[in-house]
């Protein structure tokens, strides 16, 4: 059974279409990668799952549980609608960490502040925090930072501040890892460090959607791709076929680009 | 004589140094409202705020004083301030207040909307509350984006205080202006001027260190 399933997403801005009709299945352990022009719809997309923009239309299902479905509004509490929120990570194109924390304090924030509403958080604080800070100090290490822990983020680099933004979204274990454009706001020999780091987690089958410009990188990681248009999706299917053999016309146009 | 200048002035800094405290402690908090107001869905809420601020912010300090302590007394056909130095105090605290809650509700209005909306939805997508994203994200961002206009703005009330003379509230400058009034005196207006910069100089050190403290991120 699919993890996530998106059926007929719709959204306005105003006047104006961004996202039509779009629909698609994720199976767990697997990469999708979204690829389509600036203005296409994909990060809207992206916001869509992580509810950071509120469809017009559709459903998005994760494990069989539908989290939202525009026909059935729900009069969400604002703490439901954080519970559907953690089933999802988001990395955001400008990484966004928090300043005034360091790389761990980034990383372990959220997972600190969902342990207090735990019922016996009072008691076993101590155990508690020492457990998210191991969690995190091992992500951080996966991660190839495990020396730079202590740092502000300010004193990162680009790739390493993407890095310790991946780390903060894995710290929650979300069931999808969406990632927005991770490495256009980077210098191209910042990209790499980054992209490596994205094959090592689909290599460990995490489920990821990832919105990229990175063809080469694409058709190596992903098991699926998306091309889209005009908040339409124009083709999808193997990355392999949509990208060296497109069957659509505005495919072709779109990879000729690159 | 010195000794009496220093006393005299002394009991000005009093006056001034009440003012100043009681128009901070108010100001403040009435200042973030008025942002949060300016900030609001509600158009007519936004609309007034914006219309008092440009009222205050349009018309000098010294007339809205003046309003303040006779007004009442002239419409009202009795004075709710007293004629005593407290009452004094007072309308001018009240007036100050008003004034330079205007003045921070903009510096305020600045510094939230200065924390770029990424630091928000970050803090949203790891399922934060929205009190959990204010005081564990934006709260820090936004006061060290606000310190140093509000020094300025803090630093300019220290000698604004000095306005309350108009109405005869027996402040730091009126004490020293009193001795050249009488005796013909003017070095007392110099020593006036050393109590205001060792004031400020205070101030500024103090600022400076708050500076220094949220220095350790960008």
């Amino acid at each position: 059974m699919a993890v996530l399933e998106v059926k007929n997403i719709g959204k306005h801005f105003d006047s104006t279409r961004v996202l039509d009709d779009v629909s698609f299945d994720l199976e767990e352990g697997n990469a999708l990668a979204i690829i389509g022009s600036s203005g296409s719809g994909k990060t809207t997309l992206l916001r869509c799952l992580n509810f950071l923009e509120k469809p017009d239309h559709g459903s998005i299902t994760v494990r069989g549980e539908t989290l939202f479905d525009a026909d059935h509004p729900v009069k969400g509490q604002e703490r439901d609608l954080r519970t559907k929120r953690l089933h999802f990570g988001m990395v955001f194109q400008a990484f966004h960490l928090f300043p005034q924390y360091t790389a761990l304090e980034n990383v372990t924030l959220a997972e600190k502040l969902l342990a207090k509403e735990q019922p016996d958080f009072k008691q076993k604080k101590k155990q508690i925090f020492e457990e998210i800070e191991a969690h995190g100090k091992a992500l951080l290490e996966q991660m190839g930072l495990a020396e730079r822990m202590d740092h502000y983020p300010h004193q990162l680099s680009g790739g390493q501040q993407q890095r310790v933004a991946i780390a903060r979204a894995l710290a929650l274990k979300p069931d999808i890892l969406c990632f927005d454009e991770p490495t256009s706001a980077l210098d191209p020999e910042l990209t790499g460090e980054v992209l490596k780091v994205i094959r090592g987690l689909a290599k460990q089958r995490t489920t990821m959607i990832i919105v990229t410009h990175e063809m080469a990188f694409a058709r190596d990681v992903a098991d699926r791709i998306i091309f889209m248009d005009e908040g339409v999706i124009v083709e999808q299917g193997d990355p392999r076929q949509v990208i060296d053999h497109p069957k659509e016309e505005r495919t072709r146009q779109f990879l000729t680009k690159y | 004589m010195f000794f009496s200048v220093t006393q005299a002035l002394l009991d000005g800094l009093l006056t001034t140094f009440q003012i100043f405290i009681f128009t901070l402690l108010f100001s403040l908090p009435l200042g973030l409202i008025l942002a949060f107001g300016e900030m609001s869905r509600w158009k007519l809420l936004r609309g007034l705020i914006q219309t008092l601020v440009w009222i205050i912010r349009g018309t000098p300090l010294m007339l809205q004083l003046i309003i303040i302590f006779y007004g009442p007394g002239l419409w009202l056909g009795q004075n709710i301030w007293s004629g005593s130095e407290a009452g004094r105090i007072t309308a001018t605290v009240v007036a100050f207040s008003i004034n330079y809650a205007c003045y921070f509700s903009v510096i305020f209005r600045g510094g939230i909307e200065g924390v770029p909306v990424g630091q928000r939805e970050a803090g949203e997508v790891l399922g934060m509350t929205k009190s959990q994203i204010f005081f564990k994200v934006t709260l820090l961002q936004m006061v060290k984006r606000v310190v140093p206009p509000m020094s300025n703005e803090i630093i300019t009330l220290v000698k604004d205080t000095s306005l309350a003379r108009i109405i005869a509230a027996y402040e730091l400058t009126f004490a020293g202006y009193s001795f050249m009034k009488s005796n013909g005196l003017t070095w007392p207006l110099f020593y006036t001027g050393v109590f205001y910069l060792l004031f400020v100089g205070i101030l500024t050190l103090l600022f400076n260190y708050i500076e220094r403290k949220l220095d350790y991120f960008r």
